[in-house]
């Protein structure tokens, strides 16, 4: 199974679709028609390679983790997405829908942002192509989340908090939809994940297939032709989980997501449609939104990517859950055994490998190190002390 | 088969009177639906009932806050539909709410409880026409009538397909926005007017942005009447009641028919 075009309709199974107001409908189509073209036309993928390259700094490497591997007894292969300029994987969608809005005419990039690191590529990239940017935050996660709305600002761009519901990810994402509806002529909703109406859930995970790609070479090389036994991801929205599983979507490898146990849309949700599509979202018996609730901002999302929706009913990747509490143990692991502090989103990934290990025990597990700790540094600090 | 709010709608206006569809949130305070009662005698032909979503991304702050506080007073679709039930305003009433409400009941379901509960129609502000195929088809089974949006940024040749499938009347979005007062009535607001006057004979209402007396007045020289959502629940929130919300639309009511 290949994870592919969508169609014009933006299906996946049964999940996807454009529901968004009839303000933005000619604007998502416009999107998809640009897209596709520049998709297709070899001088864009030219352009935004140039770029990953010289400006993201890619490929990321592959690390074959030799301590943890031991301490776990399977071999753990981390994609290093940490190492990508602004220190997640977020600047690869970001640097593609940014090329994409200025061959469009656009002038103002929108964004929301959970953790701060997609509203950090955003404004990173608006910078770069000397674009105005304005990032949604909610009121929760800018106090948990200082330096990057510090680093936000210092590149130009301006924070504003939503003040609404739960104050994070999700209220963050309508505000930026409702500033969309009023600016739509002008404005590119640079959204962050594998979310939202279609096209954003194809495009988001086309501009993150390279890291996966890169994996898949990667893990060809070290193994000898061969795959991991297992793919690993955290997934928020879903787009590093995306990316990376489009590079082994037609492979023998087993796929599996990570969600916080207080965001897990799949084992908790039913289908439900908020922000533009039709997928598993965590909602009461009356289909209000629930509001999820993690220790990582950048997971703190109530829904999943349609796309991921249709992979666990298709049965091709699995999702699983873990707590806090052992998040935090898998953050100071890695820190301890290999040098790497991760951000918190992929020690999600991680604490499901430890946990799991005795049934991974022998295999090769490919997990996708999404982004660095550095942002989380001062939230731990408190953690632990 | 012409259903109950576009053939009201359709007789008012071709006997030359304008078009008033006030909006009250559903499970706000306790006197919601007094707020319709006073709406209707105070000369409303067609009265909007919000059932409150948590992401209301079509919503501008008023009813933001509006749809917050009916939540956590514990408004539901449920409680709110067996209170319109029981009402008997001798106009229209119509649900407006979003799309996962009627999805999560299932969306025939849905139809059938609106049907039940002597609703008319139905608008769900993120239901674009291309997704719309369902949801139609479901209400039209329970005879409900489906409300659309239309926007200013349509191109020309979408409007008639709007306009094609609308039941009930035409909703014209008056501004680039989400809902919410304006102190000026938005250009685009007689725009998008003109243009679907020009492809329809269905009722064509405008609402987003419509504010006061003075602006329903303008907007409806072109259009076939306003819907006023904000500036009714600003006068709930601030605790005006039923009182004020019928003095408010009276002084529409008059300005339409001055
Ligand atoms: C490092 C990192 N990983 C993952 C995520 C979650 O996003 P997604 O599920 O789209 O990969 C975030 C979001 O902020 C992040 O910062």
């Amino acid at each position: 199974m290949a994870m592919t075009d969508p169609g014009p309709d933006g299906r996946f199974g049964e999940f996807g679709g454009r529901f968004v107001p009839e303000t933005l409908m000619p604007a998502v189509q416009e999107l998809e028609k640009a897209f596709r073209g520049a998709w297709a036309d070899p001088e864009f993928r030219a352009e935004l390679d140039h770029m990953l390259t010289h400006y993201a700094g890619r490929p990321s490497p592959l690390t074959d983790c030799r301590r943890i591997s031991e301490e776990l007894g399977l071999r753990l292969l981390l994609k290093r997405e940490d190492l990508n300029h602004t220190g997640s994987h977020k600047i690869n969608n970001v640097l593609g829908q940014a090329l994409l809005a200025r061959r469009m005419g656009k002038t103002r990039l929108l964004a929301e942002t959970g953790a701060g690191q997609h509203g950090v590529a955003t404004a990173t990239a608006a910078a770069y192509f000397g674009m105005d940017c304005v990032v949604y935050m909610g009121e929760v996660d800018i106090e948990r989340q200082a330096l990057n709305v510090f680093r936000m600002k210092l590149l130009g761009a301006e924070v504003r908090t939503a003040m609404s519901g739960s104050r994070t990810l999700k209220d963050a994402i309508n505000e930026a939809m409702r500033d969309w509806v009023a600016t739509v002529e002008e404005s590119h909703y640079c959204l962050g994940s594998v979310m939202g109406p279609h096209p954003y859930p194809w495009m988001v995970r086309e501009f993150h297939r390279v890291l996966g790609d890169e994996a898949r070479r990667q893990c060809s090389e070290l193994l000898d032709g061969g795959v991991p036994d297992v793919v690993t991801a955290c997934v928020g929205g879903g787009s590093n989980a995306a990316g990376i599983f489009a590079g082994f979507a037609d492979s023998t490898a087993e796929l599996v997501g990570v969600e916080p146990a207080g965001g897990a849309a799949v084992g908790r949700g039913v289908p439900g449609v908020v922000h533009g599509s039709n997928s598993y979202l965590m909602q009461d018996e009356y289909g209000q939104v629930k509001e999820a609730e993690s220790i990582s901002a950048g997971l703190d999302y109530p829904g999943i990517g349609p796309e991921h929706a249709y992979l666990a009913a298709e049965g091709r990747a699995r999702y699983e859950s873990v707590t806090d509490a052992e998040v935090i143990e898998a953050f100071q692991l890695l820190s301890r055994t290999e040098g790497i502090i991760p951000a918190l989103e992929p020690a999600h990934a991680l604490a499901w490998v430890s946990r799991e290990r005795a049934a991974l025990a022998g295999k090769t597990v490919l997990l996708n190190l999404s982004g660095r700790g550095d942002k989380d540094a001062t939230q731990m600090m408190e953690v632990l002390s | 088969m012409t259903g109950t709010l576009e053939s009201t709608l359709r007789a008012r206006r071709d006997g030359g009177a304008k078009l008033l569809v006030p909006y009250v949130t559903g499970g706000l305070g306790d006197d919601w639906a007094e707020c319709i009662e006073a709406a209707a005698a105070a000369g409303a032909d067609a009265i909007e009932v919000g059932i409150p979503f948590s992401d209301p991304v079509m919503d501008g702050p008023t009813i933001q806050e509006a749809s917050e506080t009916a939540l956590r007073q514990g408004a539901t679709p449920t409680t709110i539909l067996d209170r319109v039930r029981t009402l008997d305003v001798g106009v229209p009433l119509v649900v407006m709410t979003y799309y996962n409400i009627a999805a999560h009941a299932g969306l025939e379901r849905f139809a059938a409880t609106l049907a039940d509960a002597g609703v008319a129609a139905v608008i769900l502000p993120d239901m674009p026409l291309e997704e719309s195929g369902p949801w139609r088809t479901a209400a039209a089974a329970s005879g409900v009538e489906t409300v659309l949006l239309a926007a200013p940024t349509a191109p020309d040749e979408r409007l008639p397909r709007i306009a094609e499938a609308a039941e009930g009347f035409v909703y014209g979005v008056g501004l680039l926005g989400v809902t919410g007062e304006r102190d000026q009535l938005a250009a685009s607001a007689t725009t998008i007017a003109t243009r679907l006057k020009a492809i329809t004979d269905m009722p064509v209402l405008v609402g987003v942005g419509v504010s006061n007396p003075e602006q329903a007045a303008e907007v409806s020289q072109v259009a076939d009447g306003v819907i006023v959502g904000s500036a009714v629940v600003r006068r709930m929130l601030e605790g005006q009641g039923p009182e004020g919300v019928g003095t408010f639309v009276g002084e529409l009511r008059a300005a339409l028919d001055a």
